[in-house]
């Protein structure tokens, strides 16, 4: 039986998940359909062996080195400032202040920029190809593995954390292997503010009861009403953002009807 | 030399934008509020009110930092 707490585990990791899948294969088909996808794939190989390391040197230095109260502080701090800049990326797209995030514009610019690019080959490779897919690959793949690590360790469950990002991955693979173009229809920018949300929240828990490391117990502070303090954490950060695209957007609005009036004068 | 220098140059870039981001505020609010907070459980004050209202600070925080953004790239444009 899972719990809600590994739910809420694996539903953030899931998105989480995807949501950086897309825009890595967004990269690797447009470089792929432009310049061959046997330099790409190599690529995306070697970013897959590069981030299978990075987790387990990352991972098992977390979990070996810090106790319970500094683990959940160190992750929780790095969870709440990566879901905060999120957050704010996602109230700035929906108060109209910062641009949507677009697959199809970006898969258009890397696929002018693949074909602008010059032929130096390295290793036998086109070196255009496999840096691209490569760099791509491993830092949309960072992110994910900083989530399923942080999530995963501080639930206590990185089986479910591991899994989640596997089966995004399997469903992303699926898809783009399928239509063999961007995964427009996506809704990117909300799936971002969701996992803000949640990134956000989980980090404000845990790195506020990691603070417990420095108290003379050395033990995790409490929350009142325990578990119970995250869904009100939720509420909080949802309300706050949706006052600040509220207050945000009338401004955006105001900005443009005065530069209207302007320039109708 | 040169070559390590510059992977150090990288790496250190790397982390930076990866943990810092667009926006420095979002980070020094996170760590000034948890500095507060660590200087409070080191005193044993930190109980679940003083938990909370902390976690009401981190909001403060991050509200006033985004206004800050706003109001400048209004006030440029």
């Amino acid at each position: 039986m899972i719990s809600s707490a590994e739910w809420a585990l694996a539903v953030t990791v899931f998105v989480a998940a995807i949501v950086e899948l897309v825009e890595a294969l967004t990269i690797v088909l447009a470089i792929g359909m432009s310049r061959g996808w046997r330099s790409t794939l190599v690529g995306v190989a070697s970013a897959l062996v590069a981030l299978a390391l990075f987790t387990v040197v990352a991972g098992y230095s977390l979990a070996t080195w810090l106790p319970e109260a500094a683990l959940q502080l160190v992750v929780g701090s790095l969870m709440l400032v990566f879901g905060l800049q999120w957050l704010r990326k996602a109230v700035l797209r929906s108060a109209g202040l910062k641009a949507l995030h677009d697959e199809e514009a970006e898969y258009l610019a890397q696929t002018e920029a693949a074909r602008d690019a010059g032929t130096g080959t390295r290793l036998g490779l086109d070196w255009f190809a496999f840096v691209v897919s490569f760099k791509g690959v491993f830092l949309e793949g960072v992110e994910i593995v900083f989530i399923v690590i942080t999530f995963g360790l501080s639930a206590g469950n990185m089986p479910v954390a591991v899994t989640s990002a596997l089966v995004a991955a399997a469903v992303v693979l699926a898809a783009g292997a399928a239509i063999h173009r961007p995964l427009t229809k996506v809704p990117e920018n909300t799936l971002k503010y969701v996992v803000g949300l949640l990134l956000a929240t989980f980090g404000t828990y845990w790195a506020l009861e990691g603070l417990g490391i420095f108290s003379t117990a050395g033990e995790p502070l409490a929350w009142p009403g325990s578990d119970l303090a995250l869904p009100a954490l939720l509420l909080f950060w949802l309300v706050l953002s949706r006052a600040l695209t509220w207050r945000f957007s009338r401004l955006a609005t105001a900005s443009a009807t005065r530069t209207t009036v302007t320039s109708e004068a | 030399m040169d070559y390590v220098g510059r992977f150090l140059k990288g790496f250190g870039q790397f982390w930076y934008d990866f943990v810092v981001g667009d926006d420095p505020k979002i980070a020094v609010g996170v760590a000034a509020v948890l500095s507060l907070g660590a200087v409070l459980a080191a005193t044993d004050v930190a109980n679940g009110l003083v938990v909370t209202l902390l976690a009401v600070l981190l909001g403060v925080a991050f509200a006033v930092g985004m206004i800050v953004d706003v109001s400048r790239s209004r006030g440029r444009s």
